[in-house]
């Protein structure tokens, strides 16, 4: 009896609390807001055509290049960028490094949404979403399907990037008991969520695997897989360098001296292993290169285009993080992982569209829609992203 | 040993229980007892009575043959025509190549699709199940020769492409086009018939066949057949597609799944419990919250 009125009474709490919360703080007229509201509405305007009219209405998707930017940008390198989660959870449970304990929280939250927003973009892009649910319930399991593995392994991960998050929750709910109880899954849920990781960063390779006569050759391999989980790492700790970044400019005043002062320090940890990732990677590229005799591929326009790709986004950005770290330079490292994600959404834009159906004579350019579109995935996200950080305990580190 | 085996007997010892049947779908049923087709590229007219039928039968656009001169230039399977006869100008003349889903054997379409929409049937025909399908399009991205088609200005698209008249079939009767043929130069049957009657027919007139029949071992066989006087390539096919069927550039990785989720976690497991030595080693949730908390006090 009595702990239904207390129950009763923490729910009225709760629920006058979220009221509360969902009011919007702050200046409504930020540089901000005035770009992304126009494009968020545009971005739904478009939708409806999309769905009204089918995709031929808003994209230039052909019967020749089936996938383009909603697919090759938002999905299969959405996901690439949100790496960040997984490796950063990976050393802080798994390998117990303190030192990065302050940023697990930003890190997790960044990952979450960027696999509900860019994960979410898919639906869009599928031609019957109502079916969406079908590998999931029914008696339509395609077992052989890559693609049928990722979607499982995506719904999964974000189950398991949602517990990881839910601490945070339940600290900016006030709720003590539902924290300790959700903090003990951490380790459980973290192993799980960097083994889907492993799973569907290199199954987006694997995605392209069938696809040998139709990429070209210098974009083809059958260890694509391997390549595709590497880049992710780097990716990762790329991104996080630059999302800390911009979000230390941005929400200064949620950050206690502490927790600045430290960034940098981990800053300079992160360079490092993206560097080390980073010519594992390349030597992996450059040995299948030789491996594969592509010699006489390279002295073409592709072969070219191959050559800045992995020299130039690559093995620069390598240097650059290697030697940022040594000298102790942040301006460096900064820049070099603005050129390791330029790399990474180059190669995923390489595999999936650019040199897809290469020999075809119409190439593939995406649409102001679908540009727009995918704008609108991103701007969404930062919306809810700044909803959440303005809110909950997430620049704090664990206590 | 070569990287093949030595995956396949270490993960397949450990996976193969778990996948069973699942995996065992992507074997091979038996080809020879599939339907299809053989085309005799050496007896087509270019009367393109096939695309009529077609269009016909399943309710899509019906080409004007005798004004629209089509085949002036080479044409592909589009949404509107499942199949489509081309011409291409040779050493030995004009010689008209019928076009459309090749039936493959181990389907690469059917394999890429996460809700076996596309669908490899027992008789050898290749459907589509729109209650099924989801629209992602991976099946156009893996078809070797690019044969599935999605209709971009519908809202509730489908997935086409020719299905072998599965429906006719299923009533006994030939393929539409098989049976609008004015001049024999499709031939519906089962596999290991039309393969004999091909190897017959080149056996017969050696100087009349290039010594190969395409699709016997492309893309790991497929149902329909391909008889010519000049070299493949000269007449709009790939012959750079191998003869490894598609499924199989996927199955290595699909047997390294179930390994990957139950032996990563593992050692990942075993990694916490080494990772630090000063503090409690259960690796277990709670102990390690203890550890985490004292450690930020
Ligand atoms: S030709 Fe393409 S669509 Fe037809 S069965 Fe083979 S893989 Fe599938
Ligand atoms: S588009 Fe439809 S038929 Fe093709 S792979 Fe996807 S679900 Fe299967």
């Amino acid at each position: 009896m009595n702990t239904n009125v207390a129950t009763a009474g923490e729910f009225n709490r709760i629920v006058r609390f979220l009221i509360h919360e969902l009011k919007p703080r702050g200046p409504w007229l930020t540089t901000f807001n005035v770009i992304s509201i126009p494009v968020i509405v545009a971005g739904l305007v478009i939708l409806c055509f999309r769905f009204i009219y089918g995709l031929g209405s808003v994209t230039n998707l052909t019967q020749e290049h089936p996938w383009g930017l909603w697919l090759g940008f938002d999905v299969v390198t959405g996901v690439a960028l949100a790496g960040g989660a997984y490796v950063i959870t990976f050393v802080v449970y798994v390998m117990r490094v303190d030192k990065y304990q302050s940023i697990v929280r930003i890190t997790v939250l960044n990952g979450l949404l960027a696999y509900m927003f860019y994960g979410g973009a898919l639906l869009f892009d599928l031609g019957r979403p109502w079916n969406a649910m079908n590998p999931f319930i029914g008696n339509s399991f395609g077992f052989a399907s890559v693609l049928f593995l990722i979607c499982w392994h995506f719904a999964l991960y974000m189950v398991a990037a949602f517990v990881e998050f839910s601490p945070v929750i339940a600290e900016w709910l006030n709720l003590e008991k539902a924290r300790k109880f959700l903090k003990s899954l951490a380790l459980g849920t973290v192993i799980l969520g960097v083994t889907l990781s492993l799973l569907h960063q290199s199954g987006l390779g694997a995605l392209f695997l069938m696809a040998m006569p139709k990429i070209h050759p210098l974009w083809w391999s059958q260890f694509t897989p391997v390549l595709f989980f590497v880049s992710s790492i780097y990716a990762g700790l790329s991104m996080i360098i630059f999302e800390g970044t911009v979000s230390h400019g941005v929400f200064k005043n949620l950050l206690t001296p502490k927790g600045h002062h430290s960034f940098d320090d981990m800053v300079f940890g992160l360079a490092k292993g993206a560097a080390i990732t980073m010519f594992v990677y390349y030597v992996f590229k450059a040995l299948l290169f030789i491996h594969e005799k592509q010699w006489d591929l390279i002295n073409t326009s592709w072969g070219y285009w191959y050559l800045l790709e992995v020299l130039g986004f690559v093995l620069v950005p390598a240097f650059m993080f290697a030697f940022g770290h040594k000298h102790r330079s942040l301006n460096i490292i900064k820049t070099a992982a603005v050129i390791a994600l330029l790399g990474v959404i180059l190669n995923r834009l390489n595999v999936s569209i650019i040199c897809f159906q290469w020999y075809e004579p119409v190439r593939y350019y995406p649409s102001w829609q679908e540009i727009t579109v995918t704008l609108m995935v991103i701007f969404s996200e930062i919306w809810i992203f700044r909803w959440v950080v303005t809110r909950m305990p997430v620049f704090s580190s664990e206590h | 040993m070569d990287r093949r085996g030595f995956l396949k007997t270490t993960l397949v010892a450990g996976t193969a229980a778990l996948a069973g049947d699942d995996l065992g779908a992507l074997e091979l049923r038996h080809p020879e007892e599939f339907v299809g087709v053989l085309v005799d590229t050496t007896r087509c007219i270019g009367c393109r009575a096939c695309e009529v039928a077609c269009g016909e039968t399943h309710d899509l656009f019906v080409p004007d043959v005798i004004n629209d001169g089509a085949l002036a230039t080479p044409r592909k399977t589009s949404e509107r025509q499942y199949t489509v006869v081309n011409k291409y100008e040779t050493e030995q003349g004009d010689i008209f190549v019928k076009r459309q889903c090749m039936h493959c054997h181990q389907a690469a379409c059917a394999t890429a699709c996460p809700t076996e929409a596309m669908h490899k049937t027992l008789k050898g025909p290749v459907t589509w199940d729109g209650d099924k399908c989801i629209g992602c399009r991976f099946c156009m991205i893996s078809c070797p020769f690019d044969v599935p088609k999605f209709e971009y200005n519908e809202w509730n698209p489908k997935l086409v492409k020719c299905t072998m008249c599965f429906e006719r079939q299923e009533k006994g009767l030939k393929p539409a086009c098989v049976s609008a043929c004015p001049t024999d130069a499709l031939q519906f049957g089962v596999q290991v018939d039309n393969l004999e009657i091909a190897r017959h027919r080149i056996y017969a007139h050696p100087d009349k066949y290039v010594h190969q029949i395409y699709g016997e071992h492309e893309a790991g066989g497929t149902g329909w057949l391909y008889l010519s006087a000049v070299p493949f390539d000269q007449i709009g096919f790939r012959t750079d597609l191998g003869r490894t069927p598609y499924p199989e550039y996927t199955r290595e990785f699909l047997y390294a799944v179930p390994a990957i989720l139950f032996g990563v976690p593992a050692f990942l497991l075993g990694l916490n419990a080494l990772a630090d030595h000063d503090k409690p080693t259960g690796g277990m949730g709670s102990e390690f919250l203890t550890g985490d908390e004292e450690a930020e006090r």
